[in-house]
């Protein structure tokens, strides 16, 4: 092998496993965010000048430390801001040696908490958490969120603006304060994983892996970080369960020609037995965990035993119904909401009738107008008692309002599919 | 430390007792503000706090040119706006979230927290 793509595979891997260390630990030593993931990317520039000349250098993650932090000093220096704060950092800071690894861990808590911060908006949190703590670009995230380059950096640059200005601050939590806000880095995290397995956009890819492999990465690190046996990691675990077993049925859930497959219908051969493993185990130790009595069910976790309950079923039809209605009921009382009652209509109609499923369904009319996913369901159930015209008009409302190119297809196919299409019959081909 | 202006939000008109529906409800909002006032002063993180009069009674001064040109009225015109301010000094935003929080819940009123430069 040559250097030079062994050095951009070393400046990748270190890149991968230490831009949030290295961010972490800019941040706290400088109190402040902008210079810190300026000088961190700086220093992964230097290092790809200079690996392949100069060779990899034997512990990649301190050359990187060290080279932010004299950067930073440099910088600081030569924009001489005199302020007494940062006098102080150059006479404190000045060639001192990089952290030893295991105190900066906490370091990286404290940027998630700090990028997650509740009085950022949601769109700001999700931009800057995956900026700072997970390294994407700018023009990556913009992509991701089909959004111009411009207007991401903009946001981003207002949220560390606003982080500065209002001293935000740069700390784990206090001790009360903290089951709402992992809460929030949680729900942070998984709207960046829902946004890859569900990406909205015409022309857009139906599934990005960039941004659901981001967020398992995102959450895995989290959920090291957390203490042991607090209800915290607990749900984070639920989390990362949940994420792991979605994930794993990635292959078979977009056909050859880019349309939804439904769960009944996937070929369950192609999913990620590895990622199941794993998904499973964590799932395991949180159901003991309840059963101990050392922890309560959460929201993350029921869904991910609902996960679990399907992936464990060697064909659809082998799928444990009664304990999915279960689950939902019990989700449900935690977490009341119109989206989980209209998951357990589908599983109602399943384990009793589609009639059952679909009176329940219509009761949710109100406040599941606008979502797709509640005409598509409505489609579905009407389809099965035989009122095909009412189906047909279900199916319309769904396409219109579905984001995601591989859903509409899919849609558009199961229109087609029905007995007697009424009005303007828009045949579509079915492959 | 940073100092924040927490701004008590509200209806710009007056009612008879204040922002409030009742006598009743006015005199334990103010009561439940007072003492909160107090345990901030103890506390030292107070540095200021006060309620204001009705936006109708505000004058807008513009002496920009060369004399000075006084108008009637708020700078605003809303329904809603400033009906009264806190000014905390406490080390992060956080701690300022915090502390309008319990603001809020005293008052009645929804509060915005905003840093000083």
């Amino acid at each position: 092998m040559t250097a030079a793509p062994a050095a951009a595979e070393a400046v990748a891997r270190t890149h991968r496993e230490e831009w949030a260390r290295v961010v972490a630990g800019l941040a706290r030593r400088f109190g402040d965010l902008d210079l810190a993931e300026e000088m961190a990317a700086e220093a992964f520039a230097t290092a790809v000048e200079r690996w392949p000349a100069d060779g990899i250098p034997p512990n990649p993650g301190a050359w990187i430390t060290t080279t932010a932090h004299r950067r930073a000093i440099d910088r600081l220096r030569r924009e001489s801001r005199r302020d007494a704060k940062q006098q102080e950092a150059f006479m404190m800071h000045d060639d001192s040696p990089p952290d030893p690894v295991g105190a900066v861990d906490d370091d990286r808590l404290r940027l998630v908490f700090t990028c997650c911060h509740p009085a950022l908006s949601m769109e700001a949190r999700v931009a800057l958490t995956l900026r700072i703590v997970g390294g994407l670009t700018v023009p990556e995230i913009a992509h991701a969120f089909l959004v111009q380059e411009t207007t991401m950096g903009q946001r981003i640059s207002r949220a560390k603006a606003k982080i500065k200005a209002a001293h935000i601050p740069f700390r784990v939590p206090e001790h009360t304060d903290l089951p709402a806000r992992v809460g929030g880095v949680l729900a942070v995290l998984y709207l960046i994983f829902n946004e890859g397995y569900l990406a909205s956009g015409e022309g857009s890819d139906p599934i990005r892996r960039d941004l659901t492999g981001e967020a398992i990465r995102l959450t895995r690190l989290v959920r090291e970080l957390l203490p042991d046996d607090s209800a915290e990691r607990g749900e984070a675990t639920g989390l990362l369960a949940l994420m792991l077993l979605t994930e794993a049925r990635t292959a078979a859930r977009v056909s050859r020609d880019g349309e939804l497959v439904r769960l009944d219908e996937q070929d369950r051969g192609a999913w990620d037995r590895t990622l199941i493993a794993e998904g499973l185990a964590l799932v395991r130790e949180r159901v003991d965990a309840v059963r101990a009595g050392r922890a309560r069910a959460g929201r993350y976790e029921l869904l991910a035993a609902i996960n679990a309950v399907h992936v464990r079923a060697p064909h659809a039809r082998d799928t444990d119904w009664s304990q999915i209605v279960a689950l939902y009921g019990q989700l449900e009382r935690i977490d009341p909401s119109p989206i989980v009652t209209l998951n357990k209509a589908i599983a109602i109609s399943e384990f009793d009738s589609p009639q059952v499923a679909l009176a329940l369904v219509d009761t949710l009319a109100g406040s599941l107008d606008e979502y797709h996913a509640f005409h598509a369901t409505r489609a579905e159930l009407l389809r099965l008692v035989g009122r095909s015209a009412d189906a047909h008009a279900a199916y319309d409302r769904a396409i219109e309002l579905a984001g995601n190119t591989a859903e509409s297809s899919h849609l558009i196919r199961r229109r087609g599919q029905l007995a007697t299409p009424p009005r303007s019959p828009q045949k579509e081909e079915a492959s | 430390m940073a100092r924040y202006l927490l701004s008590v939000m509200g209806r710009q008109e007056y009612t008879e007792f204040y922002g409030y529906a009742s006598a009743d409800e006015m005199r334990e909002a103010m009561a439940a503000t007072e003492a909160f006032n107090e345990r901030l002063a103890d506390a030292g993180v107070l540095v200021f706090v006060d309620g204001l009069e009705e936006a109708s009674t505000a004058t807008v001064v513009d002496a920009r040119g060369d004399e000075p040109l006084f108008s009637d009225g708020p700078f605003i015109e809303a329904k809603e706006g400033l009906n009264g301010l806190w000014i905390i000094d406490v080390p992060d935003l956080d701690a300022a979230l915090k502390i309008a929080s319990e603001a809020s819940h005293v008052c009645r009123e929804r509060i915005e927290v905003r840093p000083f430069a």
